[in-house]
């Protein structure tokens, strides 16, 4: 399930004084089970970008095409692409609404016109790669469960529909760091089991520069830099000119540099650091 | 003089699925006025909980909670209490009532029965010190997450408390409006010598506090400087929560027998020690 965006450009409130340019001009290619993460700071038109790819929101100008489907074209029906694309909104727990955590995961493949048998098995698997237990919650209500739990009832009613793609829009917002570090340990493995496409909306560098393929980085409606997290944490300039943090590690390698320190610039964890700096004292000690 | 905030041995109690849950259990905290205090731990902790202690939201199933002398179980001071302590919350757009910036900061000392003067007085004031003047007229629902959060800030100042209990008053902003938050609130600290109790799960946020607190279990399990409490880098690891990277780094190098000290913070206090071995 491959996705090309082309020249595409989305204007809110056009032709009057509230006109803003939320997208312009972007373009992209996403191959079929690449793991990527897009990142930009609040108003960059990341939430814009990916509320066009389930075709919420139909482009000003410019194509979306999906497998060879142009989306934004009218006869196309939206049932088909919304089975295909998974959308995760924010808070995605402020949209539980049924009585318990079996409906509500149930709705979405209920409205597919699923049988009762098939829709067991996908509300069985899809708490199960959300790890939440089966039998212990299906009959709770979900507004009784704690803030992670919640979310992930609500994550799992968007995987009961089978996506391809499954984009997650700020999946660990207002989450503690324990809860932060699960959910994105099973989004991982969601990845790995079932190869769906996935598309990480964040802000936050390093929670997905250890698990991305590619990062997308925007910056006022427009791709500002692409490619594997190695090469994009090498341009710590630009990412601190449009507002978005680097990881300290980058920012302790950069400032090394400037001490006459020279260690490889194109890491990011406290393990890489460690490995680095013992190599540079002990190359010394060696010297 | 006694302390602003005194917390003494509080047990907090509610059911839940029938089963009784101590949120708070045994709790004692003393803060000075002028103080500036962080308390962490994930969420359940009961950290929370204690928060809403300090302002009479919650009484204590035992024990006692003192504001200025007050007790929040005597129903009589509770909008003295209100009006000393006030509080920030978590998700900026439950917390804006108006819908004209100005008129929102006015809300409460309208409440309050303050003359218009003084109300204007108070608001021109409150948006001042969190810089928020320029949007005096504007409509709150076109503002950031961060703005919308100073506004709120500005409410509570205009209320002219002695201490502002921030709840996660971050936890749903990008990092730009985090900047702007954190230091608005600690420009409340240094120049107004307002009280401050600040209760997040950003770290990062607690390394210029005076005294970091960490919770877990409706208990205070560690309690210091930020350099006392981030230098005990496994038990935080063990309770799932974050250290700053560099501390963490100085931690992984000491265990390979690179000698640096146990409370690095920043980069630049790496940079330094990093140095010296050259």
């Amino acid at each position: 399930m491959s996705i090309k965006i082309e020249n595409l450009t989305y204007i809110y409130n056009p032709k009057t004084p509230f006109e803003t340019k939320a997208l312009d001009n972007v373009n992209l290619e996403i191959k079929k089970g690449e793991f990527i993460g897009l990142i930009g700071h609040t108003g960059s038109g990341k939430s814009t970008l990916t509320q066009h790819l389930n075709g919420l929101i139909k482009p000003t100008t410019g194509k979306i095409i999906i497998d060879d489907l142009d989306i934004t074209n009218p006869s196309v029906k939206l049932v088909e692409v919304r089975k295909k694309v998974g959308l995760v909104f924010q808070y995605p727990e402020h949209q539980l609404f049924e009585e318990t955590v079996y409906k509500d995961i149930a709705f979405g493949p209920l409205n597919l016109g699923l049988k009762e048998e098939e829709i067991e098995i996908r509300v069985k698997e899809a708490m199960e790669a959300v790890k939440l237990p089966y039998e212990e919650l299906k009959d709770r209500s979900p507004f009784e469960l704690s803030g992670g739990q919640k979310r992930r009832v609500a994550i799992a009613g968007v995987l009961a529909m089978k996506p391809e793609v499954l984009i997650l829009d700020e999946p660990t917002a207002g989450l503690d760091p324990k809860s932060r570090d699960e959910i994105l340990e099973e989004v991982k493995l969601l990845h790995e089991k079932y190869k769906i496409t996935i598309i990480l909306v964040s802000h936050s560098m390093e929670d997905i520069a250890k698990l991305v393929d590619r990062i997308i980085v925007m910056h006022r409606g427009k791709v500002r830099l692409i490619g594997e997290p190695r090469e994009i944490f090498k341009q710590a300039n630009v990412l601190e000119s449009i507002g978005l943090g680097i990881p300290q590690i980058t920012h302790l390698i950069n400032k090394l540099k400037t001490h006459g320190i020279y260690l490889r610039d194109d890491i990011f964890t406290v393990e890489e650091a460690r490995e680095e700096i013992l190599k540079w004292i002990r190359g010394k000690e060696n010297a | 003089m006694g302390p602003m905030i005194d917390v003494q041995d509080i047990i907090f109690k509610y059911s839940s699925l029938d089963e009784e849950i101590k949120a708070l259990d045994g709790v004692n905290i003393q803060v000075k006025k002028g103080e500036f205090v962080v308390i962490i731990g994930h969420n359940g902790s009961g950290k929370s909980t204690l928060a809403k202690h300090m302002n009479a939201l919650l009484i204590p199933s035992q024990g006692d909670v003192l504001i200025k002398g007050m007790n929040t179980k005597d129903e009589s001071k509770i909008w003295d209490i209100r009006q000393i302590a006030g509080m920030v919350f978590q998700n900026p757009d439950n917390q804006i009532v108006a819908t004209i910036v100005e008129e929102d900061v006015a809300f409460g000392p309208e409440n309050l029965g303050i003359a218009p003067k003084e109300i204007r007085n108070r608001v021109d004031e409150a948006l001042n010190i969190v810089d928020m003047v320029e949007y005096s007229k504007k409509a709150p629902h076109l503002l950031s997450g961060g703005q919308k959060q100073r506004i709120a800030i500005a409410g509570v100042i205009a209320m002219r408390p002695d201490c502002i209990i921030f709840d996660e008053p971050t936890a749903m902003l990008d990092p730009s409006g985090r900047k702007e938050v954190i230091n608005t609130i600690e420009k409340l600290n240094a120049e107004e010598n307002i009280t401050i109790i600040h209760i997040t799960h950003f770290m990062e946020e607690a390394v210029n506090a005076d005294r970091v607190i960490v919770m877990e279990q409706g208990k205070i399990i560690l309690e210091g400087s930020p350099r006392e409490v981030f230098s005990q880098v496994e038990t935080l690891k063990e309770l799932g929560l974050d250290v700053p990277q560099v501390t963490d780094l100085a931690y992984e190098l000491n265990k390979e027998g690179i000698d640096l000290p146990k409370d690095i913070l920043t980069v630049d206090e790496m940079v330094m020690e990093l140095c010296q071995l050259k």
